[in-house]
């Protein structure tokens, strides 16, 4: 994925270049006033008490996605899923119920598994947050998202990424998850499919070659 | 997409008082409440504030008393999780950890689990329910299977929080900041009978947040657990629980909380069940007896009868469970 498609922006109907987009958003007519936990080059945070952020309108925010720091446009109201996927063409967390019901949308904030879709972008500012995407090696895949391919892990796969990403923090927080810690860190999200088994025994797998 | 709303990010309790006063302001706590009923158009806001840059509404710290107090933003992985809880509670961290899913449990808190809004379909679905400011009911001719048996009046939810009964049994209150200063409302009080008021779901008033939840000291032979019967076992919301809280000495029942999940519009004491089991063996006799009795008053609707049963055979098995061994 290149870096032209993934800063596309749009903002009252003019599709802003990456460069543009920096250069507005440098000069952002909005002040967005993060405190100091939210990190440097936010000089204006230590005298603001409080951050208003208008309805309707964009600012800038920044935010740390898979590493990288992505500064973009958003509006109160979107959701972290909303601006992966749409905004910085991160399309690994998929859109499923939009309700907190399915785990599709699942990623990781500050390596903890959280629904994307229940997140606004706002609120993930200052956290660190990781997709599939971010688990990959350049074009190899990650060990647990290779655990899935070697275990039948998936049918359609359209869960996939979000069991990938409830494992990964499964892990990160338990590196030898017994099979029914397995079941339960896992039963936030549905597969349609019903690959379970094969799920549980990719996430198995995955465990055996972190530790060895 | 939800329809445009402002942002708030307050840093202190006396900031998040004033961002409330601007009309149709509501507070963010983890959100998995607030957003779903947004992009559902259960309810509109012009303003979000959010509680997530205030100092110190996170984490579980000890009282003079031997009691806890539990930090409104605390989330119910955390309470869950935690040592002393579960050494002092039991019953409390069961009930977290049988909320919702675990990623919900990363991000919901206690404070959000006391205030989220119902569950029913009616009213989370397009129809002018009597809680929304409509007209009626729409589940007492209608989809009825996992509403209410007790308390019902006018509307017919249950209320979907885990953590409210299990706080109940627990006779926990909550500290409450508002305009007028703080205040401090017991959790049996928190919660507004759709007898009294159908359009509201807590005595909170407009300005007001909880900051924190405080626990008494667990009495001298505490038994304290929480039971969630769901129709899947993944993650479901109950269609019947139970929080008990009692003291026993010897195999005879001191003092005695029932409190019922999924059974009423509020979390449900039963007061004449606590009677039967008070002064009273943990017998069979008396556990049948307290099983009954807390259904006595039971109303099924046209589709939940079978919620009767369910509370009945839940309570005989729950309570065999506290006695002496
Ligand atoms: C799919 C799904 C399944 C669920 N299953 C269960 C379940 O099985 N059991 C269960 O108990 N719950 C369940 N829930 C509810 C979930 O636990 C709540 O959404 C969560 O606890 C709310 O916490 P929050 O911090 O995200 O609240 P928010 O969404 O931020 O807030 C919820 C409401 O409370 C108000 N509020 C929040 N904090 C405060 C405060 N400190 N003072 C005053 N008002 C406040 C908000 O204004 C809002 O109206 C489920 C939710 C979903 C989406
Ligand atoms: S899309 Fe987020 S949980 Fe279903
Ligand atoms: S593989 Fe198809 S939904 Fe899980």
């Amino acid at each position: 994925m290149t870096d032209d498609t993934r800063d596309g922006h749009r903002s009252g109907g003019q599709e802003l270049s990456r460069r543009a987009f920096i250069k507005t958003s440098g000069m952002g007519t909005v002040a967005f006033a993060m405190g100091p936990a939210y990190g440097a080059g936010q000089a204006a945070a230590d005298e603001e008490t409080e951050t208003r952020l208008e309805a309707g309108e964009t600012v800038p925010i920044t935010l740390h996605i898979n590493g990288r720091s992505e500064r973009l446009l958003v509006e109160p109201r979107w959701s972290l899923l909303f601006v992966l996927r749409e905004r910085l063409g991160l399309t690994a967390a998929k859109v499923g119920c939009e309700r907190g019901e399915c785990g599709s949308c699942t990623v990781l904030l500050d390596d903890v598994p959280r629904y994307a879709c229940m997140t606004l972008a706002v609120e993930a500012v200052g956290r660190r947050i990781e997709t599939a995407e971010g688990l990959m090696d350049g074009e190899t895949l990650g060990q647990v998202q290779a655990s899935f391919v070697k275990e039948d892990g998936l049918q359609c796969g359209y869960c996939t990424p979000g069991q990938v990403m409830a494992a990964e923090g499964l892990l990160r927080r338990n590196p030898s998850p017994g099979r029914d810690e397995i079941r339960h860190a896992m039963s936030g999200n549905l597969c349609r499919c019903g690959a379970y088994a094969h799920i549980f025994n990719a996430v198995e797998d995955a465990a055996r070659h972190r530790k060895g | 997409m939800t329809t445009p709303f402002s942002y708030v990010r307050p840093r202190s309790v006396a900031d998040v008082i004033s961002s409330l006063e601007a009309e149709g302001a509501t507070i963010h706590a983890g959100g998995t409440d607030l957003l779903g009923c947004l992009r559902d158009g259960v309810y509109a806001v012009d303003t979000v504030v959010s509680l997530g840059d205030v100092e110190g509404l996170a984490g579980v710290r000890e009282l003079k008393d031997g009691g806890l107090a539990v930090g409104a933003m605390t989330t119910i992985t955390d309470l869950a999780g935690h040592a002393t809880v579960a050494g002092r509670y039991p019953g409390l961290a069961q009930a977290a950890a049988a909320v919702a899913s675990p990623q919900l449990r990363h991000q919901g808190t206690v404070g959000g689990n006391l205030c989220q809004k119902p569950r029913c379909w009616y009213y989370r679905g397009d129809f002018p329910c009597l809680r929304k400011g409509g007209y009626k009911c729409f589940a007492v001719n209608g989809e009825n299977q996992h509403h209410a048996i007790l308390g019902g009046a006018q509307c017919f939810i249950v209320h979907p929080s885990d953590l409210a009964p299990a706080l109940m049994a627990l006779d926990a209150a909550a500290i409450i900041d508002g305009p007028a200063g703080t205040r401090r409302v017991a959790v049996a009080d928190l919660h507004v009978a759709p007898a009294e008021d159908p359009t509201r779901e807590t005595v909170l008033e407009p300005g007001e947040v909880i900051t924190e939840v405080r626990i008494p000291a667990p009495p001298a032979g505490l038994y304290n657990s929480y039971r969630k019967i769901r129709t899947r076992r993944s993650w479901d919301f109950a269609i019947a629980g139970c929080a008990l809280a009692l003291t026993l000495d010897g195999d005879t029942v001191r003092q005695a909380r029932v409190v019922l999940a999924a059974a009423a519009p509020v979390p449900w004491r039963s007061t004449a069940a606590e009677d039967v089991l008070r002064g009273n063996p943990l017998d069979d006799a008396h556990i049948r007896d307290a099983a009954e009795t807390a259904m006595a008053d039971a109303v099924p609707m046209t589709h939940n009868a079978y919620k009767v049963p369910l509370f009945k055979g839940m309570l005989i098995e729950e309570l065999a469970k506290a006695r002496p061994r």
